[in-house]
């Protein structure tokens, strides 16, 4: 037969039926939209991910006190108080792939600068902090191993503290006090944005760990360390001896747990993006559903027009239509009534990938393959619910159909 | 060699343990360019006859050779290609698609030849097969827009876009008035003199008279199968001038009155 008429037959009974096609599209659409959104998350979470590794730093280890939580970085993890300084000091000293460890204590704290005060985080960590989170200056000096040593009254602040507290100016070598202890402002990080967790990093005041403990926190043990291996290929190695290392300084027995825990920056990060996968679990189960919904009112549609349009199915067959020929005829129709569906459910992807997106602060993601994908799927539905009514089509006979009122 | 042979053609219908023999036995040929009324009473057969005179039904029993071709025992899809490459259909009550032009109608056949035309040809013989019912004019009107006649000759220009060897048409003009009959008799006419065989199934004597060749059935059998001498169309219903001026004059004195 004529293939090219195909389409023009389905697109012209599609629009005689306007009401009906659009609703029954319907269903459609919100699968394929579910598809998209689905699609576009999951691939907007890896990317975050990805980012978030690459901007807290190379080869990073993370030790957390406490056994593994859920989330990652969790506040008030301290609660058992088991990281001292002395053994990220170990951990530095005595693993060969470990270049770097900086013992953690966080503290929320007003700081004053003249008339002025600002509530932010006070972070005391080691001198090579910087480097392993790969953190830029933008002007000054990042406290030296001596200052740590002596406990010295000197901080590195964020940008929005330099905004709030001196108002854009150069706040080197100004004093600010945090509960009455003066700190020499001596260096500026450079700007980070927002991170995983949704806070703002550039609200921040950096101190040497000792003068945290001493004079700011009043707490005596790290809250976490940070660390960072020498490349790659030793992470593993890596987290396997600080465990060791860390057990044996905790006098664990072999049949005790760890009372600490030790994650990759990729795996807080992939915590930290749990919520994409179950917001995955639940568009997938979305557009399953009405998919399969979707479908089964495409069929029923598709029998109404197959008994509807008995007569012309009768006619066709008596000038020369073979069984195939009516049997392609209605599964066009039922293909195009899906893509219609799928289109609308693109859009409509598009749509909810950007707001949820935008509220979750990632990058939108819209590739080309959940496009290639929505208008598949939703051809294969087309082809699946749409084949029995066509092939109840093609089956009628001849006279019986001409017959009918 | 005859167009049409039948021998022996018998079809029976089972609805549960009852069967009804609706042809017991039928043996007929039909030539080219015969024009042939098949007649009898409601019951008698004709449908069924001309299903399988038309390939959409196969016989119980018996052989059917068509064009030299013995068909009794193809296929679905071949039964298919022989309606569309050498039969044409005409219905009694038309089977125009609704809300599609004529000339979209009228193309309907050539979307399922097996060498598919190209849409310029196809529409081309579309139209040709309009003008020649005269309906040139009217090539973009629905079926609705169109009076019964004018439909009826959508229809037949339908049946003739293909080129087709036979023409079977079942109480082509049942659901027409008589003058509108008369149009559509005149055109059965005009095609068979340019040589088209026409099988038409009627059951009014005034119409059968403008056959060539009467066969009667009764009870699935035939019982007469005569030639005669064709009566003009226009001469089928000497009476109906009169019967018009007549009704024109009624209404005329009914419409004084009022
Ligand atoms: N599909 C069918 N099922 C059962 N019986 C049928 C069917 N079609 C026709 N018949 C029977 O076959 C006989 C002939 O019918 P038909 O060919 O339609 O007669 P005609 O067209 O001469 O009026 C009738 O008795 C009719 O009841
Ligand atoms: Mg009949």
């Amino acid at each position: 037969m004529k293939w090219s008429a195909l389409p023009l037959l389905a697109a012209r009974d599609l629009r005689r039926h306007l009401l009906r096609t659009v609703l029954t599209a319907l269903g459609i659409m919100i699968g394929i939209g579910a598809v998209i959104t689905m699609v576009g998350l999951g691939q907007g979470a890896r990317a975050e991910v990805e980012e978030q590794v690459n901007r807290l730093g190379q080869n990073v280890v993370l030790v957390f006190p406490g056994a593994q939580q859920l989330g990652g970085v969790s506040i008030g993890a301290g609660s058992r108080n088991t990281l001292t300084v002395e053994s990220a000091h170990a951990i530095r000293d005595e693993i060969p792939e470990v270049i770097a460890a900086s013992p953690e204590v966080r503290s929320q704290r007003q700081i004053v600068y003249g008339n002025r005060n600002w509530h932010t985080r006070v972070y005391g960590q080691s001198h090579d902090y910087l480097q392993i989170r790969q953190w830029p200056l933008e002007s000054g000096e990042m406290f030296t191993e001596e200052h740590v040593a002596n406990g010295s009254l000197v901080a590195v602040i964020g940008r929005t503290i330099v905004q709030e507290l001196f108002e854009g100016s150069d706040p080197i070598g100004e004093t600010i006090r945090v509960r009455g202890v003066p700190l020499t402002v001596i260096g500026v990080l450079a700007e980070k944005g927002m991170s995983l967790m949704g806070s703002v990093q550039d609200d921040i005041v950096l101190v040497p760990y000792s003068t945290a403990f001493q004079r700011i926190s009043g707490r005596s043990h790290a809250m976490a360390y940070n660390i960072q291996v020498y490349d790659e290929r030793s992470m593993e190695v890596a987290q396997a001896r600080i465990t060791d290392l860390l057990r044996e300084r905790h006098r664990l027995g072999p049949d005790q747990e760890n009372d600490f825990t030790v994650q990759t920056q990729q795996e807080v990060a992939e915590a930290a993006t749990e919520t994409s996968r179950v917001m995955t679990f639940l568009l997938a189960s979305i557009a399953a559903i009405s998919l399969f919904v979707g479908g089964v009112g495409i069929m029923n549609v598709m029998l109404v027009s197959v008994s509807e349009r008995t007569r012309e199915i009768g006619l066709r067959l008596s000038v020369g239509a073979r069984g195939r020929d009516v049997l392609s005829q209605f599964l066009v129709e039922s293909v195009a009534l899906c893509l219609i569906g799928g289109i609308g459910g693109i859009l409509v992807g598009l749509f909810a990938t950007e707001m949820i997106a935008r509220s979750a602060g990632w990058p939108a993601h819209f590739s080309t393959d959940a496009m290639i994908l929505a208008v598949s799927v939703s051809g294969a539905v087309g082809l699946f619910f749409g084949f029995y009514p066509a092939w109840k089509a093609s089956r009628l006979d001849p006279i019986e159909a001409l017959r009918r009122e | 060699m005859a167009l049409i042979e039948l021998t022996g053609i018998t079809r029976s219908y089972r609805s549960g343990k009852l069967s009804v023999d609706a042809l017991r036995g039928i043996d007929l040929e039909i030539d080219h360019g015969e024009l042939v009324a098949v007649m009898g009473s409601s019951g008698s057969g004709k449908s069924t006859l001309m299903n399988i005179v038309g390939c959409l039904d196969r016989a119980t029993k018996g052989r059917y050779r068509l064009a030299g071709e013995d068909v009794s025992a193809h296929s679905r899809d071949r039964l298919a290609s022989i309606r569309n490459r050498i039969l044409g259909f005409v219905f009694q009550d038309f089977h125009l698609l609704p809300r599609t032009s004529a000339r979209e109608n009228v193309q309907i056949p050539l979307l399922y030849t097996e060498e598919p035309l190209s849409w310029n040809a196809m529409g081309a013989r579309a139209e040709a097969a309009l003008e020649s019912v005269g309906l040139g004019d009217r090539m973009d009107h629905t079926p609705a827009e169109l009076s019964g006649g004018q439909q009826q000759r959508v229809a037949i220009a339908r049946a003739l876009v293909t080129r087709p060897s036979v023409l079977l048409a079942d109480e082509p003009t049942g659901n027409l008035d008589t003058r509108t009959t008369v149009e559509v008799i005149d055109m059965l006419q005009a095609l068979n003199r340019d040589g088209l065989t026409i099988v038409m199934v009627t059951h009014e004597p005034e119409i059968a008279r403008a056959a060539s060749r009467i066969v009667t059935l009764r009870d699935g059998l035939v019982r007469s199968d005569r030639q005669q001498e064709p009566v003009a169309a226009d001469a089928l219903f000497p009476d109906l001038d009169e019967e018009e001026e007549e009704l024109l004059g009624e209404m005329s004195a009914a419409g004084g009155v009022a």
